[in-house]
């Protein structure tokens, strides 16, 4: 483990962005012990030692990059071009996060200019953007925005030197291995094929009608609850799959179906058996889950 | 005879029997008389004559859905998929009229007999999901049009199930097979985008 006196250097920059994981980093609870790890030259809200301009004019390395929002070569800051700054800063660190869906994979800003914006190293599923043909160099923390958790995660393994893990698209496995529907409280919903009447109710599942994408997402959203206490389906909003490379998806509220069949079934189930299952449990009427859990209206 | 073709022949011969005789009729000492054996070896297959009904629904329903898998696993488009679902519906009610007599005239007719361990489509599963694979197909294919998958199901397999019915009752001038086609057309054309 390297020496507690040693802080590598951390530069945190920004592409096309609503400034979202920024502003979900300053959530992780424990964020001042974490920047006590680092040494940050540069962020565009936290305390650092180098302004945007210094940064700008690429004079010195880092050893981690965080890059936020979609990549586009021609944006600039400081008068100088996104494509410089990544290709500088990128070059020298040892590490690189992409710190959000859009620096992981595009997201929202990629699907308004699909021919002008990327991720760092992927658009959508496939190998673009600046480091593309440095895939295994950059960490990508999917979400819109990036779980603080997860990105204190991945910082804290690089400050301990530890490695991380990570899946094809270059996700934290320890992270990322989990679907969001794992620790969803509406799962014994989901067995027996009880939806949800309304948004924001607690009872019922919000995957057959309500575009959930629980199932097929991977995320560790209801295991590492957001401020230590909520997810999306525990308020009664259906996960938006924002960790995947293809969101943002339209209709996000709607399940696509072919008649009255989910077009989409949980990952590693066969829609064969998938339905078997289905048309089995819908068979079976458990007034307990019919009911209110609290009669308060 | 192995133990496995022994109750595949008590299955058959019950499917006959109860067809012919109806269900409440027919006893076990009439099937078991009709396959050979004594009633007390009868038991060691199957302990009731309730446990008989659901496994010859079940039996049925895996037939049906293990033809049905074979032509949603070939090759063709959903209209070629639905002739060759209505011959096969026709060849089975005319070749082994028992097998669609029991799933008419006894499943649905005695639902009482059903009721516990055999709720909804417990019992019917493998066929149903062979149909919900179809239409899921077909309508991913930009094929069939999007709609409620009762309202299709409804239509393919009550407008089968409604001609069976009425070539059992000897009401229909012609043989099964001489409507193949016209009804095929007919479940497609309803079925299909506009």
């Amino acid at each position: 483990m390297p020496s507690r006196l040693y802080k590598p250097t951390l530069i945190w920059l920004q592409g096309v962005t609503c400034n979202g994981n920024t502003h979900s980093f300053l959530n992780l609870p424990y964020l001042p012990q974490l920047l006590e790890r680092f040494e940050v030259l540069y962020h565009p809200l936290l305390p650092c030692t180098q302004s945007l301009a210094e940064t700008a004019h690429c004079k010195r390395g880092c050893d981690v990059l965080v890059f936020e929002g979609a990549f586009d070569p021609e944006m600039e800051r400081a008068g100088t071009t996104l494509k410089q700054l990544v290709g500088h800063y990128a070059g020298e660190a040892g590490h690189v996060i992409a710190a959000g869906s859009c620096a992981s994979f595009g997201g929202i800003f990629k699907a308004s200019a699909p021919n002008r914006n990327s991720g760092l190293a992927f658009a959508g599923e496939q190998p673009d953007g600046p480091l593309r043909g440095r895939v295994g160099k950059v960490i990508n923390l999917s979400g819109c925005p990036v779980h603080p958790e997860w990105l204190g995660y991945a910082l804290m393994s690089i400050a301990d030197g530890r490695p991380v893990a990570v899946d094809q698209l270059g996700r934290p496995t320890a992270l990322y291995r989990h679907m969001a529907h794992d620790g969803c409280l509406r799962n014994e919903y989901f067995e027996w094929k009880v939806d949800v009447e309304q948004f924001g109710r607690k009872e019922g599942c919000l995957f057959y009608e309500h575009g959930c994408r629980g199932p097929l997402t991977h995320a560790s959203c209801n295991r590492t609850l957001w401020n230590g206490v909520s997810s999306k389906m525990r308020v009664g909003t259906p996960c938006f799959g924002c960790t995947e490379p293809d969101f943002p998806r339209r209709n996000l509220f709607e399940t696509k179906t072919n008649m009255s069949i989910p077009e989409e079934v949980p990952v590693g189930v066969s829609k064969r058996a998938y339905l078997t299952m289905t048309g089995i449990a819908k068979s079976f009427k458990i007034k307990r889950l019919e009911e209110r859990l609290i009669d308060d209206d | 005879m192995s133990k496995a073709e022994r109750k595949e022949n008590i299955i058959s011969t019950a499917l006959k029997l109860f067809a012919e005789k109806g269900f409440y009729v027919t006893t076990i000492p009439d099937i078991a008389a009709k396959v050979g054996m004594s009633v007390g070896n009868f038991y060691n297959y199957f302990s009731s004559k309730d446990i008989l009904a659901k496994e010859l629904i079940l039996y049925i329903s895996e037939y049906l859905g293990k033809h049905i898998r074979e032509i949603n696993e070939g090759e063709g488009s959903a209209k070629d998929k639905i002739s060759a679902i209505v011959t096969f519906y026709f060849t089975m009610a005319t070749e082994r009229p028992e097998m669609i007599e029991y799933f008419l005239r006894i499943y649905l007719s005695n639902r009482e007999v059903f009721g516990e361990s055999c709720e909804g489509m417990v019992c019917v599963s493998p066929f149903i999901t062979e149909m919900m694979i179809f239409f899921d197909d077909g309508v991913a294919g930009g094929e069939l049009r999007d709609q409620d998958f009762f309202s299709a199901f409804g239509l393919f397999m009550g407008y089968l199930g409604g001609m069976v019915f009425l070539f059992g009752e000897k009401i229909l001038p012609e043989p099964l097979s001489h409507y193949e086609a016209s009804i095929a057309e007919n479940i497609y054309r309803a079925l299909k985008t506009v």
